[in-house]
This record gives C-alpha cells, sequence and structure tokens, in this order.
C-alpha cells in the first residue's frame, strides 16, 4: 500500500458524523462558539457574586417593622427602596426605585438597538448597522452615566446623616477608636445605610456589572469604526456585530440579575 | 434569523425584536407594580425570582439567538446554567441554615 492513498482516506471528509471533523458540528463559527463559552463562565463569576449577597444578606437581622416607619440602622439589612430613592435634579422628592427603573430602560433599549445592528449586519446593510451601533454605543454611555450618579448618590448620603460609631483617629490619644458622629454616605469602612457589608456589595457588584458594560462600550465603539471604515463589507462578513452583540446581551441579562437582587428583594 | 429574515428583507425579524422588546418592558413595569403594591413576602420574592427567569429566557433565547442555534450549542448552554441555578438556590437555602448558628450581626455598642 503506498503511502498517497493513505493520505487520501485521512482527508476523506466523513459522512458517519458532524464530530469527525471538516464541518462546524455546532453551525456556529469558532469565534461565536468561544464567545458562548466565554459568557458561560462569566455568568459563572456573577453567580458567586449573587451567592455570596444571599450568604452575607441572610446572616444579618432583616428589617421586621413596618416600611413606612424604616430607619437605617446597623442592626438591619436596608430595605432598597428606602436607599435609592432620588432623582438628579429633584433634591428632597422621595421617587423609590424610578432612577434604577430608568437605567433598566435604557440597557434593555440599548439590547434592543444592538439586536437591530445585527439583523442589519444579516443583510449586510452597512449603514443601517452604523445607524444602530451609534444608538446601542448611546445607550451604553448613558447607563454608565447614571451608574455614576448613582455611585456619586450613594457615597455622598443624606442631608441628615446617621448618628452612629466611626472607626476613626483620635488626635489625642493618638490611636484609633470608635468615636461617636453624624455620618453620611457610604465607603468600604461604613455606610449610613445598614451593615457594613451592604455598602461593599453595592460598590463590588454594581461596579463588576459596571465594567463589563464599560468593556461592551469600547467593543461596541470598535464595531462601528470597523463598520464605518467597511472592514466588514471587504471580510463580506458581518459576523463580529454578532459576537459583540452577545456579550452586549450579557450585560443586559446580568443587570437583569442585579436589579431583581439588589433593588427588589 | 437565517433563512426567515433574508425572504422578506428582515421585516419578520425585526418585528419580533419589537415584540420581545415589549413582552421585557411590561414584565419589568410589573415588577415595579408588585415591588409597591404586595408587602415583603416569600409570595413576592417568588414572583421576582420567577419573573427574572421569564425575562432572562426572552433575552437568551430570542436577542441572543440561542433559541434558533442547532441543539447541541443550546444544551452545552443550558445544561451547565442550569446547574448553577440549582447550586445558588442551595447555596442561599444551607447558607442561611450555617449562619443561622452564629449571631453575626455585631452589637455595635462598643464606643468604650
Amino acid at each position: 500500500m503506498s503511502s498517497t492513498t493513505l493520505t487520501v482516506e485521512i482527508n476523506q471528509p466523513s459522512t458517519t458524523s458532524a464530530w469527525a471533523g471538516g464541518k462546524e458540528p455546532m453551525n456556529a463559527s469558532y469565534g461565536k462558539l468561544m464567545m458562548w463559552f466565554f459568557l458561560l463562565s462569566d455568568a459563572f463569576t456573577f453567580s458567586a457574586l449573587l451567592i455570596t449577597y444571599g450568604f452575607i444578606r441572610y446572616s444579618h437581622d432583616a428589617y421586621e417593622g413596618a416600611v413606612s416607619a424604616f430607619q437605617f440602622s446597623q442592626m438591619h439589612w436596608p430595605i432598597p427602596e428606602k436607599v435609592f430613592a432620588s432623582l438628579p435634579l429633584l433634591h428632597g422628592v422621595n421617587a423609590p426605585l424610578i432612577f434604577v427603573g430608568i437605567m433598566t430602560f435604557v440597557l434593555i433599549m440599548s439590547s434592543v438597538t444592538m439586536v437591530l445592528a445585527v439583523e442589519a449586519g444579516h443583510r449586510k446593510d452597512r449603514e443601517a448597522v452604523e445607524k444602530w451601533m451609534l444608538w446601542t454605543l448611546l445607550g451604553g454611555a448613558t447607563f454608565l452615566g447614571c451608574q455614576a450618579w448613582e455611585w456619586t448618590h450613594f457615597i455622598t448620603g443624606s442631608d441628615e446623616g446617621v448618628m452612629m460609631d466611626s472607626w476613626k483617629y483620635i488626635a489625642e490619644t493618638k490611636q484609633y477608636g470608635w468615636v461617636k458622629e453624624v455620618y453620611k454616605g457610604a465607603s468600604l469602612v461604613q455606610n449610613e445605610y445598614g451593615p457594613r457589608a451592604f455598602a461593599d456589595l453595592f460598590f463590588f457588584i454594581t461596579g463588576f456589572h459596571g465594567f463589563h458594560v464599560f468593556s461592551g462600550v469600547l467593543l461596541n465603539a470598535l464595531i462601528f469604526f470597523n463598520t464605518a471604515f467597511g472592514v466588514y463589507d471587504k471580510r463580506g462578513s458581518y459576523e463580529m456585530v454578532e459576537k459583540v452583540g452577545l456579550y452586549w446581551h450579557f450585560v443586559d441579562l446580568v443587570w437583569v440579575f442585579v436589579f431583581t437582587f439588589f433593588y427588589l428583594i | 434569523m437565517g433563512d426567515m429574515s433574508m425572504a422578506d428583507g428582515g421585516a419578520a425579524a425585526r418585528k419580533q425584536i419589537w415584540k420581545v422588546f415589549f413582552i421585557l418592558l411590561a414584565i419589568t413595569a410589573v415588577e415595579f407594580a408588585f415591588a409597591f403594591l404586595l408587602e415583603k413576602s416569600f409570595l413576592r420574592t417568588s414572583i421576582f425570582l420567577v419573573l427574572t427567569i421569564v425575562k432572562a429566557f426572552y433575552i437568551v433565547a430570542e436577542f441572543m439567538h440561542l433559541k434558533h442555534e442547532v441543539k447541541s450549542l443550546i444544551w452545552s448552554i443550558i445544561v451547565p446554567l442550569a446547574f448553577i441555578t440549582w447550586f445558588i438556590g442551595a447555596m442561599i437555602y444551607e447558607g442561611g441554615s450555617v449562619l443561622d448558628k452564629h449571631p453575626t450581626t455585631p452589637t455595635i455598642t462598643n464606643s468604650k
């Protein structure tokens, strides 16, 4: 048997199994599959954060009284609608969860414009892809701006603050110690809203999600410029829009969970 | 979208996208209504979790197009996610019991 015959046999496409090579068994390109599996691993990371949130939250006492009589205290976990009840430019107006509702709407909306960009990509309609990518970019940037406001407000705190024990440097004794004082807002060390871990988890979970949004905006910008410069027309395929679209939808998906766990429950 | 969208210049696909958008919007509105109409309870929390999973389904199935992929890809994503969902539930349930044993809420009265 000559070696030529052997080579021919190896290169013969298999008719028996989709997994024997030469085909895409999952009917998706390598890049798209890898994006899916990356997102799966990212979902594990966010799940770990949510599990941490559940563990820590249920290890603190819940507030038992009437919602109207609720007051911030280190002794119980705060009710989210009492913490997040402000709107920009409307100081002192009680608007529970309205701002975070707007943020949710903005992100879902930008997910819609993204999927419209992907659809336009299927038709190789360059102008439509550009248009919808710009809307998606606008949505992402708006969300980030809202989050910056939300964080600033959370860190700055209420007008009155809460009388509480602060762990700080005392000049007279030249030592750190507990001092009773009015504390406003939040840091990683303490916050006026509730137990220390509440603010820590807020910063970490919304921060980690916000970082994902930020990366998504950068990727979307890249896609927009590549589209505008005709990269995908030259390549003959708009699949990159689809791959980055998957990432962007995932960011929206995570927000749906963060919204439920952090703001609703 | 593939074949379906090509036939009519994508009109059917776009219609579907907007339909999903209005479903997501409606669910979010319902969640808001429940947040203010219902008192905090096991029922309310369950409603929120179910609605969240419904929203997640529409985003993953339609926006991320997973519903229209081949079966092996669908299962490759769904099976690990099903396990992790179970894991979240189990950890929160068991976590509550484990931490019940410890008086973890600090009594902050140590100002001398």
